[in-house]
């Protein structure tokens, strides 16, 4: 039998080590796994490199990931918001180190890792300061700029439902990152609002497999209910 | 005459203009800032789609007060609607449609634009500014067509349209129409065409206003 579901955010996220690579879903909040990002905060591991659009919002989920001092690495395209005061202040005083990368690039490059994709060429972020020192090739008269895949330790995302086979459903904008990120991580961790009987989800419109999925947990979100 | 008497276009005669260039059946992205406005200006019953790079196309405007729903919102994490016909995706297909050739159009803001069509809009280059790139250096590049819709000097009355960009690079060679408040501009291989001039403003104040830059007017 295969049961993915675990009873509980402690459990969810047992397996993150000091010195991981951790993917966090999300664009601004929608999407954002807060109660797994809250319960990283909980598990206590140090050292971290996250992976995600943003370097986190107010004092909530990412922001206060990055203020417990958990963090070594930001890679993200979008750093820089009204609200991102946390990071901006780690990232002024050096605590922080960030990789910035074009969106559509570092969505790509996530893809790349769980396509088994050794690296690629891509058109964005060429002529400019984000890809000075890189390799270029031009192809059929067009300049691209090589771009390795991003890989996860572990992928923290959120989903709307997900059954005990880790196949997911997501709800509008805040699907995001989170079906690249699924692909691209060793373990994937799923917060979903409802854990559904097997069979419950049409397989027409399963958007990710359970096969890049190893742990999902129940979080009900009275946002969600309340919106439906 | 100084510069702040000569006729310009409001923000909302800018977007009309932008909107009117706009066929039938485009599926276009509107970036964060000026371009917005020309959603505005594009309910007149064409079909046009509108694609927004955190996984949406067939995006509509705001919801009424009230309505918004945190998990549906544009890439400037604004509250949107949906128009029937709209789908959802994820990010590497949102990016795949613009890199992969498929979006018609898109309209971006921008610090500068040179007459050869690089544009800068995502850097300042301050040495203490906190960088953020997010979509821009793909959008730039991705759809058929990269247009941009800015004043033509900034409230400092400096030149935004200019021979070279100090700022840093989003994209070289990326935009091909410029929509200013003064005129609107195509980027040609010989240099800037005038497309459409404001309505009493004579070619010579357009020159004077964009300084060293090669213009055409139209023959």
């Amino acid at each position: 039998m295969i049961d993915k579901i675990v009873p509980d955010l402690e459990t969810a996220v047992s397996d993150v080590r000091d010195g991981h690579t951790v993917l966090v879903g999300g664009f601004g909040t929608a999407g954002m796994p807060f109660a797994l990002v809250d319960a990283l905060i909980e598990h206590g591991a140090r050292d971290l490199t996250i992976v995600s659009n943003n370097a986190g919002n107010g004092e909530t989920g990412l922001a206060a990931l990055l203020k417990a001092g958990q963090v070594r690495k930001v890679v993200c395209s979008f750093p820089r918001q009204p609200d991102s005061w946390v990071f901006d202040e780690l990232y002024r005083s050096g605590e922080l180190e960030l990789e910035l990368v074009p969106q559509g690039n570092l969505a790509e490059r996530l893809r790349a890792a769980g396509a088994g994709i050794g690296a690629f060429y891509s058109p964005t972020a060429v002529g400019t300061q984000l890809a000075e020192g890189r390799e270029t090739r031009r192809i059929d008269g067009r300049d691209y700029v090589l771009e390795y895949p991003i890989r996860g330790d572990v992928a923290l995302i959120k989903a709307l439902r997900g059954d005990r086979w880790g196949n997911l459903v997501y709800r509008m904008t805040a699907r995001n990152f989170a079906p690249v990120m699924a692909m691209a991580a060793e373990t994937t961790i799923v917060e979903v609002h409802e854990v559904v009987e097997l069979g419950a989800l049409d397989p027409e419109v399963v958007v990710t497999p359970g096969i890049f999925v190893q742990h999902v947990v129940q979080v009900t979100d009275p946002f969600v209910d309340g919106a439906a | 005459m100084t510069v702040e008497d000569l006729p310009r276009w409001s923000l909302d005669e800018m977007a009309a203009r932008v909107a009117a260039d706009i066929a039938d059946g485009a599926v276009v992205n509107l970036g964060i800032g000026m371009p917005t406005k020309v959603a505005d200006h594009l309910l007149d019953g064409r079909e046009i789609v509108l694609h927004t790079e955190n996984g949406l196309l067939g995006m509509g405007p705001a919801p009424n007060d009230g309505d918004e729903d945190r998990d549906l919102i544009n890439a400037g994490k604004q509250p949107v609607t949906l128009v029937p016909g709209a789908s959802f995706f994820h990010h590497a297909d949102a990016f795949a449609m613009m890199r992969g050739g498929h979006l018609d159009v898109c309209v971006l803001g921008a610090f500068q634009v040179s007459m050869h069509g690089d544009l800068a809009n995502w850097h300042t280059g301050e040495p203490d500014a906190i960088p953020a790139v997010g979509g821009a250096m793909d959008l730039a590049i991705g759809a058929r067509d990269t247009w941009v819709m800015m004043p033509l000097l900034t409230r400092e009355g400096e030149r935004k349209l200019v021979p070279v960009c100090d700022y840093p690079l989003t994209a070289p060679n990326s935009v091909s129409r410029v929509y200013t408040d003064r005129a609107v501009f195509d980027i040609t291989a010989g240099g800037l065409l005038v497309r459409e001039r404001v309505e009493g403003l004579g070619a010579d104040d357009l020159a004077h206003l964009v300084g060293d830059v090669v213009l055409e007017e139209p023959a």
